[in-house]
């Protein structure tokens, strides 16, 4: 009772849109959202289709606990294949756009084929209808907006949209709803862009779409849920006062901060552009770059930055447009466009991220592109006629220019959008992209902390920390305290988040819960909405069933066990400074384990005995 | 003791629960779109404000309806409307200077803050209290207690 059971299905081809009954029996093996669009995807499209194509398909998918007072019940995945790895793309937003879609009465609306012109899409319950775009093709995420809830007179519809980033083929564009969150990995906004689909609005009014199955049990579940984020020190006191950014001083003084494109492992700038500076007055005008923490739909955690610049900043100084309060750094993009480039300016990464936002990009991805650039500049294989400008590790003025030029595809930004991964190989120097399956490291350093760097490299999306975020043991200390540099246990520890991130991702909650919630506490909010016996047991097979169709999807589009891999840099060069020092990745001595512990054979395949037991 | 719905925005982080509970109270649906208090987001402020009734004394809504529809609930102080009776005229929407009451097309009725019988829902649900449900004679106690808290201490008892 949870799932609407209703799929939307648009044919931008032939623009027309049709709806078909949700695949039960797919819903009780995959849960939703993540799972059950992958499923839906795997079954639908050829794994070595060119995610560009019309033939490559885009899936926005919620969850049974989106829309529903479970604390972070809001999310909804864009799920695809990925322009940036060429692997399965599965982006996870927050914001009000999900829950407005479950109103709606959609668990899903499948996006086929390419428009010949751009399009957006305009579903107001059960009305969907596809509509003329070529007024907002050009424009930003922030005046598509905008135009379009002035052009149907509805302040109150959402909408998520692409900037001019997806429009021009940037690899890590991003779909971005509610003006600052976004959907923000993989490139999932260049596949929206290649379909010639602008924007996606929506407006959901309908009481009888869905139901929690037990309501007396769901609120005692959720309540207690709420209870348990609002004791514990994380998710009741660091993430609302700090952000994520709580974590910049803690990883550099650890020794897993990446600087200057993995080159460094601690980066004197942190204590500038961390969590705690964020809140301090800046002698230029007095006031504190954090105006307030907000939270995303049903939220109550609200670990998001809301941010002002200084108007004085040689970065907006004659632009009034970005003197108004926005989204602000989170750690993972305080990290790539600062310590990623050597830059320290806590002004220029909160304008650079708002370039992110207004014009649909990753900046984790971006921000890392800038530090590989820097260092092939350093090396003299790129010149400053190529670029434009000069380009060392540290320019404020070359980070910005570049956050600029990207989303517009104009300049050297070109080069940029395509990601690290094609600019180093372009340059004779792949190895000198920090990215797995092409896709870049987030803020953590593979040397610095042992398990992240086995999560990266078996990532089913390319280098992510989202996947199985090995930070919680090997710094946090949950579930349990595992040393940095130690191998042992981390295989199955990092299986074991895997799979229930999996299920988090898949429930229409946000994985940030799980620095307080156990699966003893997702458990019964689940089994509550959800009809059927959804035990911890179940549950955990089926994030182990979502990982491995993952896994297959992959190797069928043609990656293998060479994949799995970090860049030499991380396997060869050993951490300069800090407690870390002389650490390098011991990749080599987890990964067979990780693969026996998977139920996989010696290249990373599936053993057929897995095959039969996932029902994969 | 009367009570009253007491807001304040500086702690509202817009998470949307009260819509939710508002809607769950009276529809057993959590859709925000149905709730009879609504956040609404000064983005370029970074603000973000609840708003709902705030039970006028003299409440402009009741004295406007022409068929007695809206009627004053003596425990709470709640201004409530009478569904049955209700012609769906929409003059009380016109009158109410704060627009916080409502026309709903899928009934044909008009619908406002019933403070839940005493137990409002949103207040139950906002996770950082910046919903309270308060001695109505009272609602500045806590603003009071904070201000008092900064006073200089006196140099003789430290």
């Amino acid at each position: 009772m949870a799932w609407t059971k209703n799929v939307l299905r648009v044919n931008l081809e032939t623009g027309t849109c049709t709806t078909e009954p949700l695949n039960q029996t797919w819903a009780q093996d995959y849960l939703g959202q993540r799972g059950l669009a992958t499923k839906y995807l795997v079954s639908e499209i050829d794994p070595k289709v060119d995610p560009l194509s019309p033939q490559n398909k885009l899936i926005f998918v919620t969850g049974p606990l989106t829309g529903t007072m479970a604390a972070t019940g809001g999310r909804y995945s864009v799920v695809t294949k990925g322009p940036l790895t060429g692997a399965i793309a599965c982006s996870n937003s927050g914001g009000y756009f999900g829950a407005e879609l479950k109103f709606a009465g959609w668990d899903m609306v499948i996006f086929e084929g390419a428009s010949p012109k751009p399009v957006y899409l305009l579903l107001m319950d059960g009305k969907a209808e596809l509509v003329d775009a070529s007024h907002l093709w050009g424009k930003t995420v922030w005046e598509t907006e905008e135009t379009i809830k002035k052009q149907h007179q509805d302040p109150q519809l959402r909408v998520a949209s692409i900037g001019r980033a997806g429009e021009n083929g940037v690899l890590y564009a991003a779909i971005v709803n509610d003006l600052h969150r976004a959907a923000g990995r993989s490139g999932v906004g260049a596949v929206m862009g290649s379909k010639n689909l602008k924007a996606f609005a929506v407006r959901g009014t309908r009481t009888d779409a869905y139901q929690v199955a037990d309501p007396e049990g769901f609120f005692k579940a959720v309540d207690a849920g709420k209870a348990v984020l609002a004791a514990n020190g994380v998710t009741g006191q660091g993430l609302p006062t700090y952000g994520t950014q709580v974590l910049m001083n803690v990883i550099n003084e650890l020794g897993a901060l990446p600087t200057r494109n993995h080159q460094d492992i601690q980066f004197e700038g942190a204590n500038n552009i961390g969590g705690e500076a964020m809140h301090l007055k800046r002698p230029t005008d007095g006031k504190a770059n954090l105006v307030t923490n907000g939270a995303c739909f049903g939220c109550t955690i609200a670990c998001g930055r809301i941010s002002r610049m200084d108007p004085g900043h040689f970065s907006v100084k004659d632009k009034p447009q970005y003197h108004g309060a926005s989204g602000g750094v989170e750690y993972e993009a305080a990290w790539a466009l600062g310590a990623a480039n050597g830059v320290s300016d806590l002004e220029a990464l909160t304008y650079a991220n708002f370039l992110c936002n207004e014009d649909g990009f990753d900046p984790i991805s971006f921000g890392a592109t800038v530090g590989a650039a820097m260092e092939l500049y350093e090396l003299g294989l790129l010149t400053k006629e190529e670029v434009g400008f000069e380009l060392p590790f540290g320019s404020t003025e070359a980070m910005v220019k570049l956050a600029e030029l990207t989303a517009k595809g104009e300049g050297f930004g070109k080069l940029i959008g395509l990601g690290s991964k094609r600019l180093c190989t372009k340059y004779g120097r792949p190895d000198l992209s920090m990215t797995v399956k092409s896709q870049e490291f987030p803020a953590y350093d593979g040397r610095g902390l042992q398990g992240m760097g086995l999560a990266y490299a078996t990532s089913n999306r390319g280098a992510c920390h989202l996947r199985g975020y090995m930070v919680s043991p090997e710094v946090l200390g949950i579930p349990v305290k595992m040393e940095p540099q130690a191998t042992e246990g981390k295989p199955a520890m990092l299986k074991a988040f895997q799979d229930l991130t999996a299920v988090v991702d898949s429930a229409g909650i946000c994985l940030f819960t799980t620095f307080a919630w156990g699966l003893q506490d997702i458990q019964p909010q689940i089994q509550a909405a959800c009809e059927g016996d959804w035990s911890e047991e179940r549950l955990l097979l089926v994030g182990e069933r979502i990982w491995n169709l993952e896994r297959e999807f992959n190797l069928s589009a043609g990656l293998t066990c060479k994949d799995d891999n970090l860049p030499p840099r991380l396997m060869k060069e050993p951490a300069k400074t800090g407690p870390q020092k002389g650490a390098v990745s011991k990749l080599d001595i987890m990964l067979p384990e990780y693969y026996q512990l998977r139920g996989w054979d010696k290249q990373g395949v599936p053993t057929p005995e897995t095959r039969t037991r996932l029902g994969v | 003791m009367q009570k009253s719905l007491h807001i304040d925005p500086n702690k509202c982080t817009g998470c949307l629960q009260c819509e939710m509970a508002c809607s769950w109270e009276n529809y057993r649906s959590f859709t925000t779109a149905k709730s009879r208090i609504k956040v609404f987001s000064f983005h370029e402020a970074g603000r973000f404000v609840p708003y709902t009734c705030t039970q006028c004394d003299e409440a402009w809504c009741m004295t406007a309806c022409p068929v007695d529809a809206i009627k004053l609930d003596p425990v709470t102080g709640a201004k409530i409307v009478l569904d049955p009776t209700c012609v769906g005229c929409k003059v009380c929407t016109i009158a109410c200077p704060f627009g916080t009451i409502n026309y709903v097309a899928q009934s044909g009725k008009v619908q406002k803050c019933d403070l839940c019988d005493g137990a409002p829902a949103c207040a139950k649900a906002c996770p950082t209290a910046a919903i309270t449900y308060v001695d109505a004679d009272w609602t500045g106690l806590e603003k009071m207690r904070q201000w008092a808290g900064k006073t200089d201490t006196n140099p003789a008892t430290v």
